[in-house]
């Protein structure tokens, strides 16, 4: 998928979420994955949005979303400039014989076993999401009982010339 | 100081320099209402928590400061609705005050509960559910900052009763602190000085300039700094729906409203210029027609302190995200630098030859009635006009009564023009007047009503009277919900679909006199001047004049909807010389 990653810093209070996500709604954009967690100063949350870049003209929503009065800051990642994380559950179902297929594949992708049943295995994997897509794809072949991703998290990289791009940012009064 | 938090509430609107407010009780508002008795604050008692909402809304167009409605929760919550949207679309600043449920009764559909903030977030500027009575006055202080300043707009504060009833220790939030408690509100204000530049560079080369100004030039005060531009540049005018008035009507410079119902002048004007000069205008799709035929060869500077308008619609050359009067000032000055540093100022001779060739050719026109015909809407209009005391504010309703108004009016003085122009709401002109006479008991209001929109609000005329609010009542009267009528005849096959209202019913002159109002009957032409003579000379109670009109009157020129601005149909009479619109 072709993506945008929105890095949106808001106040953190009630309604926020709903204020951005229905921007969103209002024009029937989907969001492909959203993750919220507060941020390193107090009172203030990030958002990180991941959307199609297809189906949502960015600079609109992006001004639109500016607009809230509880955004503070936008950024857009650009993906090849950022480094992206997401973390992984799922519960396979494994027969005792299969187990250590499955055991293997996790070590493999450097992911943990959480739990073990005498019919099923837990697993967690964090990663870049392109490495949890190709985790996934080898367990389906298991039998996937319930699977659970977080939605993608992304800072830029550290290097020079990928700083934030920043799409808006409501600098001091005056 | 302990207060409760309905004392606090109402000793913070006070704070805020709130005259009037508009409003009706009910159970989880009453403790607010306690302690308005004792306030400085007047109180409009409604009929209908919409009526609340369109008056706050007619008070801030022709005042400038914050309406404030005040309703109680549920119900009037939910029929605050339609006012809010209104005054989002419009951009009018106005302070919405809900009751709601208890805290501890919220999410348990009590009695009169509803989402209040979920149903208002898309169409406030900002709202916002207060749950603690020491947070009301930053709340108040908050919600009035956000309202009046950037692009203006609506906020709603929804309050708990047992928030209203609980005591707080008295504080009153300085300005920083306020601004403090909100860091991701920062309007900008000031344009970039290297885009003015360029703007300025621009106007001085462009040989078919039009300064297309909108209502944001009303909401920034910037009407004499407007004046001077357009003087100083001896660049024509047109003035959307919206603006009417912010450049006067009877200046030489001045073509008037372009757009679906414009005159053929003012949308030809944008749809041959070189350059448009976009000041505080939002190319609304009734004033674009087709956007990808829309002013083709024209380059744009578009003016809005909501960056977001800019390439919205149209992508700007030069975007200038700043308070219209603030810029234009600006504007002015860039231009008389470069002006006395030499830069020449192309000739727009030819141009202005082109204008005042359409401006002669493709007035607005209708058919005069014979003897014995029906009255028509135009007539009353221009009557209403010419016996129209000075300084007279002119508010409509939605239909082809508000286009008459706007095309037929000669708006000579800002903030005289009061319309629901964004969302299009039925039923505002009753109320909206209303609140437009609170604001200015000094000047005549005038509101020119369909009767399909009258018979959707007029219970607040009851309102008027017993508030002694004296304003004066149009009904251009067709039995028709004329405009959709207009469309059914021209682009239905004139296949009438639940237009009909009735001839009979109801009886305007009865309704009105039932509610207190004088109420006149208007049949034939002779009996226009008489009426008007005799409404404008009442003042100590609301008028009503029913005037019956011609129902098979359309509004022109028209720009069928989805079609270009060359696409415009005009008058019969004009149509055979269309094509010298070139």
């Amino acid at each position: 998928m072709n993506h945008h990653i929105l890095s949106v810093l808001v106040q953190n209070r009630p309604g926020v979420l709903a204020r951005v996500a229905g921007l969103f709604a209002r024009r029937d954009y989907n969001i492909f994955s959203l993750a919220v967690a507060p941020a390193e100063n107090e009172g203030f949350s990030r958002i990180t949005i991941v959307v199609d870049v297809d189906s949502a003209p960015l600079e609109q929503i992006t001004k639109q979303l500016f607009k809230l009065i509880e955004v503070v800051k936008i950024s857009e990642l650009d993906p090849l400039r950022s480094v992206e994380r997401e973390l992984l559950l799922a519960t396979v179902r494994v027969s005792p014989e299969q187990r250590g297929q499955v055991v293997e594949l996790a070590t493999i992708f450097e992911g943990k076993i959480l739990a073990v049943g005498v019919e099923a295995i837990t697993i967690s994997l964090d990663g870049h999401p392109d490495k949890l897509d190709d985790f996934e794809e080898l367990l389906a072949g298991y039998g996937i009982v319930e699977l659970q991703r977080t939605g993608r998290v992304a800072l830029p990289k550290l290097d020079k010339e990928s700083r934030l791009r920043a799409v808006a940012h409501k600098g001091k009064a005056g | 100081m302990k207060l409760t938090g309905a004392q606090a509430l109402i000793k913070s609107l006070e704070m805020e320099g709130v005259e009037v407010m508009f409003g009706l009780p009910g159970g989880c508002i009453l403790p607010a209402y306690d302690p308005l008795l004792d306030s400085s604050i007047r109180h409009i008692l409604v009929r209908h928590e919409q009526g609340a909402g369109h008056m706050a809304e007619g008070y801030a167009h022709v005042t400038g400061r914050p309406g404030v409605a005040m309703v109680t929760s549920g119900p009037a919550a939910t029929n605050m609705v339609t006012p809010l949207c209104d005054a989002y679309m419009d951009s009018i600043p106005m302070v919405c005050i809900t009751g709601q449920v208890s805290t501890t009764a919220i999410g348990t559909d009590a009695f009169q509960e509803c989402d209040t903030v979920g149903i208002t977030r898309s169409v406030t500027k900002h709202n916002e559910l207060v749950m603690t009575a020491q947070n009301l006055p930053m709340a108040v202080r908050q919600s009035f900052r956000i309202a009046t300043t950037g692009r203006p707009g609506p906020t709603l504060i929804d309050v708990p009763k047992d928030v209203l009833q609980n005591s707080m220790e008295w504080y009153w939030p300085t300005d920083a602190e306020v601004v403090d408690s909100l860091p991701g509100y920062r309007p900008n204000v000031k344009g970039h000085p290297r885009m003015i530049k360029e703007a300025a560079k621009l106007i001085l080369a462009s040989e078919r300039p039009i300064l297309y100004v909108g209502g944001g030039i009303l909401k920034a005060r910037a009407a004499d700094a407007l004046r001077e531009l357009a003087e100083m540049t001896d660049i024509h005018v047109v003035t959307t729906l919206m603006a009417r008035g912010a450049f006067p009507d009877d200046h030489p410079l001045c073509l008037g409203m372009p757009g679906m119902h414009g005159n053929a002048t003012a949308i030809t004007a944008l749809q041959r210029s070189d350059l448009l000069i976009t000041l505080g205008a939002r190319f609304d799709d009734r004033i674009t027609g087709k956007v990808s035929t829309f002013a083709p060869d024209a380059k744009v500077i578009h003016v809005d302190i909501d960056p977001a308008e800019q390439g919205k619609v149209r992508r700007p050359d030069v975007p200038i995200v700043g308070d219209c009067r603030l810029v234009i000032e600006e504007l002015i000055r860039a231009i008389r630098d470069m002006e006395q540093s030499g830069t020449p100022r192309a000739d727009t001779g030819a141009w202005k030859s082109r204008i005042s060739g359409w401006r002669e050719q493709f007035p607005l026109s209708y058919e005069a009635s014979e003897p014995g015909e029906a009255l028509k809407p135009q007539y009353c209009l221009e009557q209403l006009r010419d016996n129209a005391p000075e300084g007279t504010i002119l508010v409509s309703g939605v239909g082809q009564h508000q286009m008459w108004s706007s095309q037929y009016w000669r708006f000579n003085e800002p903030y005289t023009w009061v319309n629901s122009g964004g969302l299009g709401t039925m039923g505002f002109s009753v109320p909206a007047a209303i609140g437009a006479k609170v604001g200015r008991p000094d000047r005549t209001v005038w509101a020119v009503d369909g009767d399909g929109c009258f018979q959707m609000t007029a219970q607040e005329l009851v309102t008027a009277s017993v508030e002694r609010i004296p304003i004066k009542v149009a009904i251009l009267n067709n039995s028709y919900l004329g405009m959709v009528r207009q469309w059914q005849e021209m682009f239905y096959d004139e296949r009438y679909s639940e237009v009909y209202l009735s001839p009979e019913l109801p009886d305007f002159v009865k309704w009105a006199e039932a509610m207190g109002c004088v109420g006149i009957r208007v049949d034939s032409p002779e009996e226009v001047q008489p009426a008007i003579d005799k409404a404008n000379s009442i003042d100590d109670r609301p008028v009503v004049v029913d005037f019956r009109v011609d129902a098979r009157e359309k509004v022109f020129p028209m720009v069928p909807a989805g079609m270009g601005n060359d696409d415009l149909i005009l008058p019969d009479s004009q149509m055979p010389r269309k094509g010298a619109l070139k």
